[in-house]
Protein backbone atom coordinates (compact mmCIF):
# COMPACT_ATOMS: atom_id res chain seq x y z
CA UNK A 1 0.00 0.00 0.00
CA UNK A 2 1.22 3.13 -0.95
CA UNK A 3 2.41 5.68 1.76
CA UNK A 4 -0.07 8.64 2.55
CA UNK A 5 1.32 11.85 3.15
CA UNK A 6 -0.88 14.61 3.97
CA UNK A 7 -0.45 18.92 2.70
CA UNK A 8 -2.03 20.93 4.87
CA UNK A 9 -3.76 24.46 3.48
CA UNK A 10 -4.33 27.34 5.57
CA UNK A 11 -5.77 30.50 4.72
CA UNK A 12 -3.00 31.73 2.38
CA UNK A 13 -1.21 28.65 1.72
CA UNK A 14 0.16 28.89 -2.02
CA UNK A 15 1.94 26.09 -2.82
CA UNK A 16 -0.02 23.48 -1.16
CA UNK A 17 -1.18 22.07 -4.76
CA UNK A 18 2.28 21.95 -5.88
CA UNK A 19 3.52 19.98 -2.38
CA UNK A 20 0.19 17.48 -3.11
CA UNK A 21 1.96 16.61 -6.66
CA UNK A 22 5.29 16.23 -5.74
CA UNK A 23 4.18 13.55 -3.18
CA UNK A 24 1.94 11.80 -5.75
CA UNK A 25 5.15 11.92 -8.38
CA UNK A 26 7.18 10.77 -6.03
CA UNK A 27 4.80 7.80 -5.44
CA UNK A 28 2.83 8.39 -2.33
CA UNK A 29 -0.87 9.08 -2.01
CA UNK A 30 -1.49 12.67 -1.68
CA UNK A 31 -4.25 13.60 0.89
CA UNK A 32 -5.78 17.39 1.15
CA UNK A 33 -5.81 18.41 5.24
CA UNK A 34 -7.83 21.46 5.93
CA UNK A 35 -6.10 23.80 9.11
CA UNK A 36 -9.78 23.54 10.82
CA UNK A 37 -9.65 19.58 10.66
CA UNK A 38 -9.35 18.01 13.93
CA UNK A 39 -8.12 14.79 12.87
CA UNK A 40 -5.13 13.82 10.31
CA UNK A 41 -6.79 11.57 8.17
CA UNK A 42 -4.47 8.47 8.98
CA UNK A 43 -1.53 9.95 7.26
CA UNK A 44 1.85 8.72 7.33
CA UNK A 45 3.57 11.75 6.54
CA UNK A 46 2.93 15.77 7.06
CA UNK A 47 3.79 18.74 4.75
CA UNK A 48 2.59 22.45 5.88
CA UNK A 49 3.33 24.11 2.22
CA UNK A 50 4.66 27.60 1.12
CA UNK A 51 2.65 30.74 0.66
CA UNK A 52 1.56 33.23 3.30
CA UNK A 53 -0.99 31.91 5.55
CA UNK A 54 -3.16 34.73 6.98
CA UNK A 55 -1.10 37.40 5.11
CA UNK A 56 2.21 36.76 7.49
CA UNK A 57 0.07 39.15 10.03
CA UNK A 58 1.00 38.92 13.57
CA UNK A 59 4.45 36.69 12.14
CA UNK A 60 5.07 34.48 9.49
CA UNK A 61 3.51 31.26 10.21
CA UNK A 62 2.47 32.67 13.66
CA UNK A 63 -1.09 32.60 13.51
CA UNK A 64 -1.39 28.85 11.31
CA UNK A 65 0.71 27.88 14.01
CA UNK A 66 -2.41 27.85 16.24
CA UNK A 67 -4.73 26.34 13.75
CA UNK A 68 -6.72 23.26 14.87
CA UNK A 69 -4.93 21.21 13.16
CA UNK A 70 -1.87 21.79 14.41
CA UNK A 71 -2.69 20.37 17.42
CA UNK A 72 -2.73 17.05 15.51
CA UNK A 73 0.18 17.68 13.46
CA UNK A 74 2.34 18.69 16.95
CA UNK A 75 1.13 15.69 19.07
CA UNK A 76 2.23 13.74 15.46
CA UNK A 77 5.50 15.14 15.04
CA UNK A 78 6.61 14.16 18.80
CA UNK A 79 5.40 10.92 17.86
CA UNK A 80 7.75 10.71 15.42
CA UNK A 81 5.77 11.56 12.29
CA UNK A 82 7.82 12.99 9.83
CA UNK A 83 6.72 16.29 9.14
CA UNK A 84 8.31 18.97 6.36
CA UNK A 85 8.04 22.48 6.41
CA UNK A 86 8.47 24.28 3.46
CA UNK A 87 8.72 27.96 3.35
CA UNK A 88 5.85 29.41 5.14
CA UNK A 89 5.98 26.05 6.79
CA UNK A 90 9.32 26.19 7.57
CA UNK A 91 7.88 29.76 9.94
CA UNK A 92 4.90 27.52 10.93
CA UNK A 93 7.28 24.84 12.25
CA UNK A 94 9.34 27.59 14.59
CA UNK A 95 6.37 29.29 15.60
CA UNK A 96 4.78 26.03 16.64
CA UNK A 97 8.43 25.41 18.75
CA UNK A 98 8.68 22.14 17.13
CA UNK A 99 12.16 23.45 15.48
CA UNK A 100 14.06 26.13 17.08
CA UNK A 101 15.18 29.69 16.59
CA UNK A 102 13.06 32.39 14.04
CA UNK A 103 12.69 33.40 10.68
CA UNK A 104 13.46 37.52 10.16
CA UNK A 105 12.76 39.81 6.79
CA UNK A 106 16.08 39.28 4.49
CA UNK A 107 18.62 41.77 5.79
CA UNK A 108 19.14 43.18 1.76
CA UNK A 109 15.37 43.82 2.63
CA UNK A 110 13.82 42.67 -0.35
CA UNK A 111 12.10 39.83 -1.78
CA UNK A 112 14.48 37.34 -3.58
CA UNK A 113 13.29 34.67 -6.01
CA UNK A 114 15.98 32.33 -7.35
CA UNK A 115 17.43 29.26 -8.51
CA UNK A 116 19.21 28.34 -4.95
CA UNK A 117 22.42 26.14 -5.01
CA UNK A 118 22.16 24.06 -1.32
CA UNK A 119 24.39 21.60 -0.02
CA UNK A 120 22.94 18.63 2.23
CA UNK A 121 24.93 18.28 5.69
CA UNK A 122 22.59 15.89 7.18
CA UNK A 123 21.19 12.71 4.98
CA UNK A 124 19.97 10.98 8.02
CA UNK A 125 16.96 12.68 8.51
CA UNK A 126 13.27 11.28 7.54
CA UNK A 127 13.39 13.77 4.92
CA UNK A 128 16.90 13.90 3.29
CA UNK A 129 18.04 9.72 3.61
CA UNK A 130 18.10 9.54 -0.64
CA UNK A 131 21.08 11.92 -0.34
CA UNK A 132 24.50 11.72 -0.10
CA UNK A 133 25.84 13.71 3.05
CA UNK A 134 27.43 16.48 1.52
CA UNK A 135 25.66 16.30 -2.01
CA UNK A 136 24.80 19.67 -3.70
CA UNK A 137 21.47 20.51 -5.93
CA UNK A 138 19.57 23.57 -6.67
CA UNK A 139 15.61 24.21 -5.94
CA UNK A 140 13.63 27.37 -6.27
CA UNK A 141 13.89 29.81 -3.42
CA UNK A 142 11.46 33.18 -3.02
CA UNK A 143 10.89 34.60 0.29
CA UNK A 144 10.79 37.51 2.13
CA UNK A 145 11.46 36.83 5.89
CA UNK A 146 13.55 34.12 5.17
CA UNK A 147 16.53 35.23 7.09
CA UNK A 148 17.17 32.28 9.90
CA UNK A 149 18.38 33.32 13.70
CA UNK A 150 18.85 32.17 16.64
CA UNK A 151 20.76 32.69 20.32
CA UNK A 152 24.50 31.72 19.76
CA UNK A 153 23.68 28.87 22.18
CA UNK A 154 20.76 27.35 19.79
CA UNK A 155 23.22 27.74 16.65
CA UNK A 156 25.67 26.12 18.46
CA UNK A 157 23.55 23.52 19.54
CA UNK A 158 22.43 22.84 15.77
CA UNK A 159 25.96 22.68 14.77
CA UNK A 160 27.31 20.44 17.53
CA UNK A 161 24.65 18.04 16.64
CA UNK A 162 24.50 18.31 13.05
CA UNK A 163 21.18 19.49 12.86
CA UNK A 164 21.47 21.50 10.03
CA UNK A 165 20.18 19.54 7.14
CA UNK A 166 20.63 22.21 4.29
CA UNK A 167 23.00 25.05 4.00
CA UNK A 168 23.20 27.41 1.18
CA UNK A 169 25.90 27.16 -1.18
CA UNK A 170 27.59 30.22 -3.29
CA UNK A 171 25.23 33.08 -2.07
CA UNK A 172 23.27 33.42 1.18
CA UNK A 173 20.44 35.06 0.07
CA UNK A 174 18.81 36.17 2.90
CA UNK A 175 21.37 37.25 5.80
CA UNK A 176 20.51 33.52 7.97
CA UNK A 177 22.70 33.08 10.16
CA UNK A 178 25.66 30.53 9.35
CA UNK A 179 24.48 30.22 5.58
CA UNK A 180 21.59 27.94 7.38
CA UNK A 181 18.46 26.88 4.78
CA UNK A 182 17.31 24.00 6.73
CA UNK A 183 17.12 22.28 9.84
CA UNK A 184 15.89 19.01 12.16
CA UNK A 185 14.53 18.39 15.36
CA UNK A 186 16.57 15.82 17.37
CA UNK A 187 15.13 12.90 16.24
CA UNK A 188 15.31 13.75 12.72
CA UNK A 189 11.60 13.49 11.66
CA UNK A 190 10.63 17.13 11.57
CA UNK A 191 12.40 19.25 9.02
CA UNK A 192 12.01 22.68 7.96
CA UNK A 193 13.55 24.36 5.28
CA UNK A 194 13.06 27.80 3.06
CA UNK A 195 13.79 26.60 -0.59
CA UNK A 196 11.12 24.96 -2.22
CA UNK A 197 11.94 21.30 -3.08
CA UNK A 198 8.59 20.70 -4.29
CA UNK A 199 9.03 23.16 -7.27
CA UNK A 200 12.21 20.89 -8.12
CA UNK A 201 10.15 17.70 -8.89
CA UNK A 202 9.47 17.59 -13.02
CA UNK A 203 11.50 18.16 -16.23
CA UNK A 204 10.48 21.34 -17.60
CA UNK A 205 9.14 22.81 -14.46
CA UNK A 206 11.90 23.15 -12.04
CA UNK A 207 15.05 24.79 -11.39
CA UNK A 208 17.46 25.93 -14.28
CA UNK A 209 20.96 24.08 -14.18
CA UNK A 210 23.64 24.51 -16.37
CA UNK A 211 22.87 21.39 -18.40
CA UNK A 212 19.76 22.51 -19.67
CA UNK A 213 16.33 25.19 -18.30
CA UNK A 214 14.50 24.08 -15.73
CA UNK A 215 15.85 20.76 -15.70
CA UNK A 216 16.35 20.04 -11.79
CA UNK A 217 13.94 17.63 -10.46
CA UNK A 218 16.57 16.77 -6.96
CA UNK A 219 13.91 18.10 -4.53
CA UNK A 220 11.63 15.27 -5.57
CA UNK A 221 14.62 13.34 -3.29
CA UNK A 222 12.99 15.02 0.09
CA UNK A 223 9.93 13.42 -0.86
CA UNK A 224 10.90 10.13 -2.08
CA UNK A 225 13.12 9.86 1.61
CA UNK A 226 10.32 10.16 3.42
CA UNK A 227 8.30 7.28 1.69
CA UNK A 228 11.74 5.68 2.18
CA UNK A 229 11.77 6.51 5.82
CA UNK A 230 7.89 4.92 6.16
CA UNK A 231 8.95 1.93 4.95
CA UNK A 232 11.90 1.16 6.99
CA UNK A 233 9.82 1.49 10.36
CA UNK B 1 -8.02 48.93 26.94
CA UNK B 2 -4.40 47.13 27.26
CA UNK B 3 -1.74 48.06 25.45
CA UNK B 4 1.09 45.73 24.46
CA UNK B 5 4.02 47.11 23.18
CA UNK B 6 6.89 44.90 21.14
CA UNK B 7 9.96 45.35 19.83
CA UNK B 8 12.67 43.41 17.57
CA UNK B 9 15.65 42.22 20.04
CA UNK B 10 17.89 45.41 19.85
CA UNK B 11 20.44 42.67 19.04
CA UNK B 12 18.90 41.72 15.56
CA UNK B 13 19.13 43.45 12.28
CA UNK B 14 15.92 45.00 11.77
CA UNK B 15 15.98 45.59 8.15
CA UNK B 16 12.58 47.70 8.38
CA UNK B 17 13.90 49.93 10.52
CA UNK B 18 17.08 50.54 8.38
CA UNK B 19 15.36 51.51 5.40
CA UNK B 20 13.46 54.49 6.96
CA UNK B 21 16.71 55.50 8.71
CA UNK B 22 18.43 55.26 5.03
CA UNK B 23 15.02 57.13 3.28
CA UNK B 24 15.49 59.71 6.76
CA UNK B 25 19.36 60.14 5.81
CA UNK B 26 18.43 60.93 1.87
CA UNK B 27 15.53 63.44 3.03
CA UNK B 28 18.14 65.38 5.34
CA UNK B 29 17.22 64.23 7.91
CA UNK B 30 20.86 63.49 9.25
CA UNK B 31 19.56 64.31 13.42
CA UNK B 32 18.86 60.57 13.51
CA UNK B 33 20.92 57.86 13.01
CA UNK B 34 18.78 54.98 14.05
CA UNK B 35 15.10 53.99 13.48
CA UNK B 36 13.84 50.71 15.08
CA UNK B 37 10.42 49.66 14.05
CA UNK B 38 8.35 47.89 16.26
CA UNK B 39 4.88 46.87 17.30
CA UNK B 40 1.62 48.21 19.38
CA UNK B 41 -1.04 46.15 20.41
CA UNK B 42 -4.28 47.40 21.14
CA UNK B 43 -6.49 45.07 23.22
CA UNK B 44 -10.02 46.37 24.69
CA UNK B 45 -12.63 44.64 26.88
CA UNK B 46 -16.10 45.04 28.18
CA UNK B 47 -15.39 46.52 31.95
CA UNK B 48 -12.55 47.42 33.65
CA UNK B 49 -9.01 46.42 33.34
CA UNK B 50 -8.40 44.01 36.33
CA UNK B 51 -4.94 42.41 37.71
CA UNK B 52 -6.61 39.38 36.50
CA UNK B 53 -7.27 40.60 32.59
CA UNK B 54 -3.78 42.21 33.05
CA UNK B 55 -2.18 38.62 33.89
CA UNK B 56 -4.19 37.10 31.34
CA UNK B 57 -2.31 39.49 28.52
CA UNK B 58 0.71 39.38 30.10
CA UNK B 59 0.38 35.01 29.51
CA UNK B 60 -1.01 36.07 25.62
CA UNK B 61 2.36 38.95 24.82
CA UNK B 62 4.58 36.76 25.55
CA UNK B 63 3.18 33.25 23.76
CA UNK B 64 1.45 35.03 20.91
CA UNK B 65 1.78 38.64 20.38
CA UNK B 66 5.50 38.56 20.36
CA UNK B 67 7.79 35.39 19.68
CA UNK B 68 10.50 35.72 22.25
CA UNK B 69 12.96 34.12 20.41
CA UNK B 70 12.90 37.40 17.61
CA UNK B 71 11.24 40.16 19.91
CA UNK B 72 10.80 41.23 23.30
CA UNK B 73 7.76 42.69 24.97
CA UNK B 74 8.94 45.82 26.18
CA UNK B 75 5.78 47.40 27.99
CA UNK B 76 2.27 46.05 28.95
CA UNK B 77 -0.28 48.92 30.61
CA UNK B 78 -3.57 49.67 31.19
CA UNK B 79 -4.48 53.08 28.96
CA UNK B 80 -8.19 54.33 29.44
CA UNK B 81 -10.13 55.49 26.22
CA UNK B 82 -10.27 59.42 26.55
CA UNK B 83 -14.33 59.56 28.27
CA UNK B 84 -12.69 56.91 30.67
CA UNK B 85 -9.00 58.08 31.47
CA UNK B 86 -9.91 59.34 34.93
CA UNK B 87 -10.57 55.75 35.74
CA UNK B 88 -7.11 54.38 34.81
CA UNK B 89 -5.16 57.75 35.02
CA UNK B 90 -3.32 56.33 32.56
CA UNK B 91 -1.32 55.22 34.66
CA UNK B 92 1.21 52.19 33.65
CA UNK B 93 -0.41 49.52 35.76
CA UNK B 94 2.25 46.41 34.73
CA UNK B 95 5.69 47.22 33.13
CA UNK B 96 7.48 44.14 32.54
CA UNK B 97 10.84 44.24 31.54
Amino acid sequence: MAARIGVVTFPGSLDDRDALRAVRIAGAEPVSLWHADTDLQGVDAVVLPGGFSYGDYLRCGAIAAQARIMREVISAAHAGMPVLGICNGFQVLVESHLLPGGLIRNDHGSFVCRDQRLRVENASTAWTNGFAAGEEFVAPLKNGEGGYIASEETIRELEGEGRVVFRYVDVNPNGSMNDIAGITNARGNVVGLMPHPEHAVEPGFGPDLPSAMRSGVDGLRLFTSAIAALLSV
Amino acid sequence: MIVVEVMPKPELLDPAGKAVTGALARLGHTTFTGVRIGKRFELTVDGPVTDAVLDEVRGLAEDLLANTVIEDVVAIYAAGAEDDFDEFSGVTAGETH
